[in-house]
């Protein structure tokens, strides 16, 4: 396994009352690409949240390049190089395409992505720069919410459910588009409830159940019934 | 198995009724045993406890911040003065009249300033304070903008030697402070308060609970209003002086009463009590200092919001467990 | 005919100022939702400190902008990273009476330096002198205020809408999680609206010293004024604020030309009318 960029080690996660991670050990190596699946409620946004900083942790919980971060703000960790596409996009309504993009751009971090690069990626958003981002279709949301990810040139990238509520056409064209990205030496994690496209363009996956790794191996590896008992918890 | 009940009362409830009425006894008799600036004073803290109390129904259970509760008092004060002299009423009937009046007013003053949400609604009804200030003041058979005495006539009716009047309008007061904390602790405790305990808790729960949001606000606001203008009448009853910048005043009615509020711990019962207590504490102690006074005062209320957001009160129940007002339920195992 | 126009022209100047006491206060609150009692009474403490300004320097009240105005953004940055960061939340109380306190606590610390005795800033003459349009006296500082106030918004919504700062302020109004994901420290970012907020209310602040005469006591009256400028205009359209000012000032002119009495009292009804027929005010929010 090259380099680890991205440890974790036993992290929890808590909202209020209700614990949601527990003591999740993982570790991504630079330049791989990972899947997260898992059903609904087992953690994988919390997971996403947990490293992108907008869920506070435990300093230790989470170490990126051998430094611990789990305790840093997320514009702290964004600074740092790591960038998430969130679930259901969440781009700014009251920002153009093009200002949802410069956005992305703010921590300034140097590499591939600019906006001519991300107009050539996506050259639909291009024509429509000047619009407000609530008039495009979810697709090109979703183009948009990449777009102002990859902005900030990170070396590590989160997708949380990028193929959600979207048509499978779409999906496909942005599955087709991801090579691309990760191709510039970017790392990536991929939670995905579309369990086949994710381990299409992963080298390895981890399932989540409940809150816990209920599985771990090398895309290649790990077999359909595999899958299905640690996504469904029973045995296959 | 053993049975669990459910309780409201608690032992230290209990104990704090019996001290409660026995205290109230020895207050009642204060006219016999005070001195007159005493009487005075004690008369001053039973009037701001119950505009205290009335301020932290609306906006520590009603979530209605008002920065404006002085339009009451104010009002109250200026029917008092204008029902007896024009009227002919006696005081007491005039006061009476006035809160209904204010309640009458504060319908359409309501559906106004309502539609003004959170802070802005807190300047709402302070703009609609200012409008009743500046509307008496144009009001020249009231004095106009230098206001006006009770007439000697009036202030004899409630009695012919000026110790008996003092002494009425010592009882009066004290009798509306313990008007008012029963009234707003057994409100709180009936139906509707319970659904106002629910909109605090969550707007969205308490309508899919099928409460009308809206009218509980608007009932709260209406009566508060009626109790606030009693006040105000008794609080001009005892001064026997009035005019639009001391009816209106912003700092006396509403800055003392929310800063009493905060420290005592707002949306507890027993806050308003221990807040007036420590304000008036502080108030004999810095009296002299004025402005400094002021500071010290705004000061300890920030620091009380930032630090400890349930004030005095709350720091002393979280560390026993205490409730003097049982509100809550609580359940008891039985052996 | 001339006389009831002198008093519109006087009434539309004067809501250039009432625009000013709106703009900062529309700015925070559509960046971060607050609201700030205080805000009244840090113009009067602005107008304050020009006048220390002047006097201690011999300047002219404009000068002493160059001063008052970076005093007092540094101010809001400080208290909006020290006090009112903290006050932010889903609960309206904290800020509500955070600012309520600080609102006293300005006012007495004013009236322990500055006494009660009313003051006035001396503009050298601008406040008296006046130009003569088609028959119309026009005074000089009122139409100086318009104007600035009119540039003044038209700055701020170039920043808002055409810079990195802007962009920021936007984006973190719309979702702070989001922003701070896209490498926005939240905190940092209430601070500078705070700090352009309240470097607003500096100009504000020196215009009024030199218009009127002020003492510790009026900053509430201020607060009003630019809340039912921003409420008649519309939550959140900085251009509102301007329109919203200038029917509280047109109203309040003609108030007091029907009775000195009755100007403030008249530019009240006016919002309380305004609250009536269009409770979302006569410019509501734009999205873009």
């Amino acid at each position: 396994m090259p380099e680890a960029l991205l440890t974790l080690s036993g992290l929890d996660a808590h909202y209020g009352d209700f614990q949601a991670l527990y003591g999740l050990d993982m570790s991504i190596g630079e330049g791989e690409v990972i899947a997260i699946i898992g059903a609904n409620g087992a953690g994988k946004t919390t997971l996403m949240r947990s490293i992108s900083g907008l869920l506070k942790n435990r300093a230790d919980g989470v170490s990126y390049r051998g430094q611990a971060i789990g305790a840093l703000r997320a514009d702290q960790v964004a600074e740092l190089g790591i960038a998430l596409v969130p679930e259901g996009r969440q781009l700014f309504p009251s920002l153009s395409v093009e200002e949802n993009l410069m956005i992305g751009g703010k921590v300034g971090r140097p590499g591939h992505w600019s906006l001519q690069t991300v107009y050539e990626l996506f050259p639909i958003l291009e024509e429509r720069r000047h619009q407000a981002s609530t008039s495009l279709s979810g697709g090109q949301q979703q183009m948009v919410a990449i777009g102002r990810a990859l902005m900030a040139n990170p070396d590590l990238i989160l997708f949380d459910e990028i193929s959600l509520g979207l048509a499978p056409v779409i999906i496909r064209q942005i599955y087709e588009a991801l090579p691309g990205i990760v191709g510039q030496g970017m790392t990536a994690m991929i939670v995905e409830q579309d369990i086949a496209q994710a381990l299409k363009v992963s080298s390895r996956v981890y399932c989540l159940q409940e809150g816990r790794i209920s599985l771990e191996g090398a895309t290649g590896d790990v077999t359909h019934d595999q899958i299905t008992a640690a996504y469904f918890g029973m045995d296959a | 198995m053993s049975a669990a009940t459910v309780t409201r009362s608690t032992r230290a409830s209990r104990i704090a009724m019996v001290l409660g009425l026995l205290g109230l006894v020895v207050l009642a008799a204060a006219p016999w045993w005070a001195g007159r600036a005493d009487l005075r004073l004690m008369g001053e803290i039973y009037l701001y406890l119950s505009l205290a109390c009335l301020w932290n129904l609306m906006a520590g259970y009603a979530g209605l911040v008002s920065v404006g509760q002085q339009a009451y008092v104010g009002f109250g004060g200026y029917m008092l003065f204008a029902l007896t002299v024009f009227a002919g009423l006696n005081p007491v009937v005039a006061i009476l009249v006035g809160a209904l009046l204010a309640a009458a007013i504060s319908i359409p003053i309501a559906t106004l300033i309502f539609r003004l949400k959170g802070a802005y609604f807190a300047i709402g009804t302070w703009v609609v304070a200012e409008v009743f200030r500046l509307s008496f003041a144009q009001i020249q058979a009231l004095g106009g903008g230098s206001g006006s005495s009770l007439p000697v006539a009036v202030v004899k009716e409630l009695g012919a030697k000026k110790a008996a009047r003092e002494a009425t309008s010592y009882w009066l007061a004290l009798g509306a402070a313990v008007i008012v904390l029963f009234a707003v602790y057994f409100f709180l405790r009936s139906r509707r308060g319970l659904a106002l305990t629910a909109i605090r808790d969550s707007e969205v729960a308490a309508s899919g609970l099928g409460i009308d949001i809206w009218r509980t606000k608007l009932e709260v606001y209406v009566v508060t209003s009626a109790f606030t203008a009693i006040i105000g009448g008794l609080i001009f009853l005892q001064k026997l002086r009035i005019s639009p910048d001391a009816a209106f005043s912003v700092n006396d009615w509403t800055a003392f009463v929310i800063f009493i509020v905060v420290i005592g711990g707002i949306g507890t019962l027993e806050g308003p009590i221990i807040g007036t207590l420590l304000f008036f504490a502080l108030r004999e102690v810095l009296a002299d200092y004025g402005t400094i006074y002021l500071m010290v005062l705004g000061l300890v209320a920030i620091v009380v919001m930032l630090k400890a957001p349930k004030g005095v009160w709350g720091l002393i129940r979280d560390r026993y467990d205490l409730e003097l007002f049982p509100l809550s339920y609580r359940v008891r195992q039985k052996d | 005919m001339i006389e009831w126009t002198g008093v519109i022209v006087q009434g539309v100047l004067l809501g250039g100022l009432y625009a000013l006491f709106a703009a900062g206060l529309s700015l925070i609150f559509g960046v971060m939702r607050l609201v700030n009692i205080a805000h009244g009474d840090l113009i009067i403490l602005a107008a304050y400190m020009g006048l220390t300004t002047t006097v201690m320097l011999g300047v002219h009240p404009f000068l002493a902008l160059l001063i008052v105005m970076p005093v007092m953004a540094g101010l809001g940055y400080v208290l909006q990273r020290g006090i009112l960061n903290q006050t932010l939340g889903d609960d309206i109380l904290p800020p509500l009476l955070v600012t309520f306190g600080l609102s006293v606590i300005i006012q007495n610390a004013l009236l322990e330096t500055y006494t009660a005795d009313p003051r006035k800033l001396d503009g050298g003459g601008i406040e008296v002198a006046s130009i003569d349009m088609g028959g119309l006296a026009i005074g000089v500082l009122p139409l100086m205020t318009f104007l600035i106030a009119v540039a003044v918004i038209a700055g701020l919504q170039f920043i808002f809408y055409r810079t990195a700062l802007g962009r920021g302020f936007r984006a973190v109004s719309d979702n702070q999680d989001i922003a701070q994901l896209m490498g926005l420290n939240k905190a940092h970012v209430f601070g500078l609206a705070m700090a352009l907020a309240l470097a607003v209310v500096a100009i504000a602040g020196i215009l009024l010293g030199m218009r009127t005469s002020f003492d510790p006591a009026i900053g509430g009256g201020r607060l009003i004024f630019g809340f039912e400028a921003v409420i008649i205009g519309g939550l959140g359209n900085l251009w509102g604020t301007l329109a919203g000012g200038v029917i509280l000032g047109v109203a309040q002119t003609i108030g007091a030309k029907i009775d000195p009495g009755f100007q403030i009292l008249a530019g009240h009804i006016a919002f309380l009318i305004v609250l009536a027929v269009r409770p979302n005010g006569l410019l509501p929010r734009v999205e873009h």
